[in-house]
């Protein structure tokens, strides 16, 4: 996509503004995801706990790929964001407020806060030290949920969570159907968000930032300002996706906000490939089923392969999946 | 939506899974939930080893044509995980029971599906306290902290010792524990000079014990995660001395597991601890019990008390599959838990109390001392039947 | 006051003793940061092979603790450079982002070898008899391996020290740090440079990672359980120095324990608020090149 644009720079006018006329229309491959996502819940019907699952972790993932892959700002801390989503929907559905949506909104909205204010402070800085920040802001909210048991639970978990059904209608049931619908809709909405801000003309001034951020700053683009809008919009996200796994499983714990959780959340955006707004519906469904099939097998030397399989990727298959699919359809076309 | 009328039809089967999977074959099924990876896979692995073993040396004593086959799932310490397990286990499997369950939080978030399903979880871990009164299909062949350390309290404050500092691990356990203690110690008359707490993942103990040195009280009570944690708190009381200043230490048994004492040494020595089962016990059944263990894993692993925990879980459950010929309902096997006993056990007496679904057992007062060589565990006092002083604190709300 | 005094004593000589062993293992991380911009968040694995090597050689094989201890340097060092020639390398001047993904896939599949080759259980040093125990050193009693930890600690970074300052090679690396592409044209092999670097940086990692062992238990998540301590260490003292890391060590180290000992309810909250603070204030850390 990046190559797209050089290209345009270079062409007439004319085809510029097609390209970009173009550029946002839906393609008919990205209908692939959501009609997969319609035919397994008629094809796998015992796996719609796993479906709801996946579906929100592919919506943390994207929020991730937002802030990675768009605007380069590489966190190892992405997890507060996630914890402090599902934590803010777990406290409410624990004390009184059972809502759904609302709870979710919420979410988003103290996530969004957490983000703009960590944004504020930790976004100053790049490279090691960016990633020490983000790393030491997670810690510091992992170590406040644990001392502040009274209200989060602390390590036994939030108890006591009770969610109404949605719309008053569809409960919460045990076989996951509500929450495979749900997680799925939920994320259908956040994927349309992503989608908009990476083909907006705020979007394309976020990869200037990552390509090159002196050229950003002596173009006069505000740098900063984006750079933590962008954050506090994917913290949003981020904490929505905390949302739903905290009202599908009806418990947070301390694990929603590890160094760990953000860990293997990089690991599934890399196997589906990074900056390309798909690589969360490869990598997570990718992970999640591999590591649901392994846990049968294997699950000890899980991280083994996994690990062994990333530095694969990163070294002799840049850009994970799509990344290999792109270069196999160059490598077609230029034929 | 036509997955709604499939849907309607599993979910009536769900609440009778039980019954409709026995009568068709008299194959019982049962869902393990265990922590196979993650940072509980040692617990994990001594809680599955006990299980296995009694299903091993137990088989043959089931009614004739019932089989059982496990389906085991790994939470890796997970709630969510844990809970997807579990809702897949009951509507994929169709699992009559569930068993196992290493972390706190995993049997929080699956005991309300127990409750749901009607399908009974037998925890042979998960120590909070809480949990049981999540659900009337929850049922606990393990213990509380509470069960450990007020005992551990009443007795400190028993050996005429006056003033004692608690020191534990910056978690709910923890909390627990040095609540417990505190409870116990100061209501035999003891004083309690100062609590501290320290962050769960800490890497060195010595400016906590250099603490207790200082302060120099009779007895230290001692609350960390069973494994790395303790030897290397143990290591840090040697290195600064605090037992040659007169300070004795007690512990609930997480301090000083049998799997952890060869790591332990003669740190170990003279350490006193609050437990469930100790190794050296002589009683019959222990000894059946660690002869098939030897034999079976022949001194590869250490059993310890996550073993002894499972292993009577699963003789629990064996006794419903004998007394019922495999024929059971979730709600016929929880009347059946709620009021078991058992004289097998290798820890002693043991059984269910049947209001709140908690183990009623013996707690043993140990000192960890040297025996040919070797660090063990050595009963030195019994405290009989304790049931669960946290649910005798706070009453259920009806 | 002598209350004072002693609680002051206590408290330094563990936070030595803690800063020490950081040091030792993050000093490596640093200097290959700042010579090749590399983010490896897989450099604890290092450590940790060390600390398993040394424990595992004691326990098993009983031999003694010196030998063990060098044992487990060269096969850190040797594990090292096939990894270095293996991965590493492909990676040297490339995309930050791919290097943090390749060392957390190293992290990753450092905790499935551990877990493999030495089971769940986490292992801890016992130190040789003639280390356990107490000196009396002016009336007070110190614990005796963490004396030696201190002295060990205190031998090596006069080592270090003179070694960069006075040796042909410590010129070319701080020749390198501060400019590599001048250093280059002036016909320093760098590649070469590289190489030992790295394997020096793992040989000091191991060291560490071993002498450690004895409160910083070995088990299969240590490269991730202490990660956060070791970059700690590096950001705060600022990339490419020797001195940096030792300043950061200390201060880490010190206070750290100073507050757990005085503060132990706030123990963990401390130790991350004072590194916000100080990237804050200087975000390439105390001795950091300025850009």
């Amino acid at each position: 996509m990046t190559d797209l644009s050089s290209r345009d720079l270079l062409g007439d006018r004319k085809a510029v503004i097609d390209a970009f006329a173009r550029r946002h229309r839906f393609k008919w491959y990205e209908a692939i995801p959501w009609l997969a996502a319609i035919a397994c819940y008629f094809l796998f019907e015992s796996y719609h706990a796993l479906g709801a699952q996946i579906f929100a972790t592919i919506l943390f993932a994207l929020s991730l790929d937002l802030l990675i892959g768009f605007a380069g700002i590489v966190t190892l801390g992405h997890a507060a964001f996630f914890g402090v989503g599902a934590y803010a929907a777990g406290v409410m559905a624990a004390n009184g407020w059972h809502e759904p949506l609302s709870e979710v909104l919420v979410a988003a909205i103290v996530a969004a806060g957490v983000g703009f204010a960590s944004g504020l402070i930790v976004l100053r800085t790049a490279g090691l030290t960016l990633l020490m920040q983000t790393l030491v802001v997670a810690a510091l909210l992992q170590e406040l949920a644990n001392k502040w048991s009274s209200v989060t639970g602390g390590s036994d978990g939030l108890l006591g969570m009770k969610i109404d059904p949605i719309f008053g209608l569809f409960r919460f049931d045990l076989f996951g159907d509500t929450a495979y619908v749900y997680c799925l809709a939920v994320l259908f909405i956040g994927w349309l968000i992503a989608r908009n801000i990476v083909y907006s003309s705020f979007g394309r001034s976020l990869t200037g930032i990552r390509e090159n951020t002196n050229r950003m700053h002596a173009i006069g683009a505000p740098v900063d300002r984006r750079k933590l809008v962008i954050y506090t919009i994917s913290a949003a996200l981020a904490g929505v996706s905390g949302a739903l796994i905290a009202q599908t499983t009806a418990l947070v714990g301390l694990n929603t906000l590890a160094l760990s959780k953000s860990g293997e959340l990089i690991i599934m955006l890399v196997i589906g490939g990074i900056g390309r707004l798909y690589g969360a519906f490869i990598g997570v469904p990718l992970y999640m089923i591999a590591q649901d099939r392994f846990s049968q097998i294997d699950p000890i030397y899980w991280y083994f392969w996994i690990g062994l399989f990333m530095i694969f990727v990163v070294v002799f298959a840049r850009g994970g999946v799509l990344g290999v699919f792109e270069r196999f359809n160059q490598r077609r076309r230029s034929r | 939506m036509f997955a709604r009328a499939t849907r309607a039809i599993l979910l009536g089967a769900a609440a009778g899974i039980a019954f409709s999977a026995a009568a068709s074959a008299q194959t019982i099924k049962i869902g393990v939930i265990n922590s196979y990876s993650g940072f509980l896979a040692q617990q994990g692995d001594e809680m599955e080893k006990g299980m296995d073993l009694y299903i091993k040396t137990h088989q043959a004593n089931l009614p004739p044509g019932v089989k059982i086959e496990l389906v085991r799932r790994d939470d890796g310490a997970n709630p969510e995980t844990g809970k997807r397990v579990a809702q897949e286990l009951i509507t994929r499997e169709r699992v009559q029971l569930m068993f196992g369950i290493v972390a706190s939080p995993v049997g929080a978030a699956v005991a309300p599906l127990a409750g749901e399903a009607k399908v009974p979880l037998v925890l042979t871990n998960a120590a909070g306290s809480a949990i049981t009164r999540i659900s009337p299909f929850v049922v606990r062949t393990s213990f509380t902290q509470w069960q450990f350390a007020v005992p551990m309290g009443e007795w400190s404050a028993k050996q005429g010792w006056k003033t004692a500092i608690t020191a534990v691990s910056d978690f709910i356990p923890g909390h627990d524990a040095e609540g417990a203690f505190t409870q116990g110690f100061t209501q035999g008359g003891g004083k309690i000079l100062s609590a501290l707490r320290f962050p769960p993942a800490n890497p060195d103990f010595a400016p906590f014990v250099q603490r207790i040195k200082d302060a120099k009280p009779d007895v230290a009570f001692l609350w960390v995660p069973a494994g790395a944690q303790a030897s290397g708190m143990l290591k840090a009381i040697r290195d600064l001395g605090v037992r040659t200043a007169g300070t004795k230490i007690v512990a609930t048994q997480d301090l000083v597991p049998d799997e952890e004492l060869p790591n332990i040494g003669e740190v170990g020595d003279g350490v006193i601890s609050a437990g469930n089962w100790t190794s050296t016990s002589d009683r019959p059944a222990n000894k059946a019990f660690l002869a098939a263990w030897e034999k079976e894993y022949q001194g590869k692993v250490v059993a310890d008390f996550l073993s002894v925990d499972a292993w009577d879980g699963m003789d629990m459950v064996f006794d419903l599959i004998n007394a019922t010929k495999g024929k059971f309902t979730g709600d016929e096997a929880m009347k059946f838990f709620s009021n078991w006993k058992s004289d097998k056990s290798p820890r002693g007496p043991i059984s269910i109390d049947p209001v709140e679904r908690e183990i009623v057992q013996n707690v043993y007062i140990r000192r960890s001392e040297f025996k040919n060589g070797k660090l063990v565990n050595v009963d030195i006092d019994t405290i009989p039947d304790v049931k669960d002083p946290w649910k005798i604190l706070n009453p259920a709300k009806k | 006051m002598s209350d004072f005094f002693s609680i002051t004593t206590s408290i330094l000589f563990h936070g030595l003793a803690m800063a020490m062993v950081l040091y030792l293992i993050s000093v490596g991380l640093s200097v290959t940061m700042g010579l090749m911009g590399f983010v490896n968040l897989a450099h604890g694995a290092f450590a940790m092979a060390g600390g398993y090597t040394l424990v595992i050689l004691m326990k098993q094989q009983n031999l003694p603790f010196g030998v063990a201890l060098l044992a487990a340097i060269v096969i850190c060092v040797v594990l090292s450079l096939i990894l270095e020639r293996l991965l590493y390398r492909r990676l040297y001047g490339g995309d930050e982002l791919d290097q943090v993904l390749m060392t957390m896939g190293l992290i990753f599949a450092s905790v499935g070898a551990a877990t493999f080759l030495f089971g769940p259980v986490s292992q801890s040093l016992e130190p040789p008899a003639m280390l356990r125990g107490q000196i009396n050193v002016l009336g007070r009693e110190f614990p005796t391996y963490r004396s030696f930890l201190i002295l060990c600690g205190a031998l090596l970074v006069t080592a270090l020290w003179l070694g960069l300052e006075r040796t042909r090679f410590g010129a070319q690396i701080r020749a390198s740090v501060d400019n590599l592409r001048m250093a280059q044209t002036l016909g320093i092999n760098t590649s070469q440079l590289f190489t030992v670097a790295f394997a020096l940086g793992s040989g000091l990692a191991a060291l560490g990672g071993g002498l450690g062992a004895d409160f910083l238990n070995v088990g299969p998540n240590y490269a991730l359980e202490y990660l956060v301590y070791f970059l700690i260490v590096v950001a705060v003292g600022g990339l490419g120095s020797i001195r940096g890391p030792f300043v950061a060590a200390l201060i880490v180290g010190v206070s750290d324990t100073a507050f757990k000992y005085l503060a132990p309810q706030y123990g963990a909250f401390f130790i991350y608020a004072i590194t916000m603070a100080i990237l804050l204030w200087r975000p390439r850390g105390l001795f950091g090149q300025s850009a």
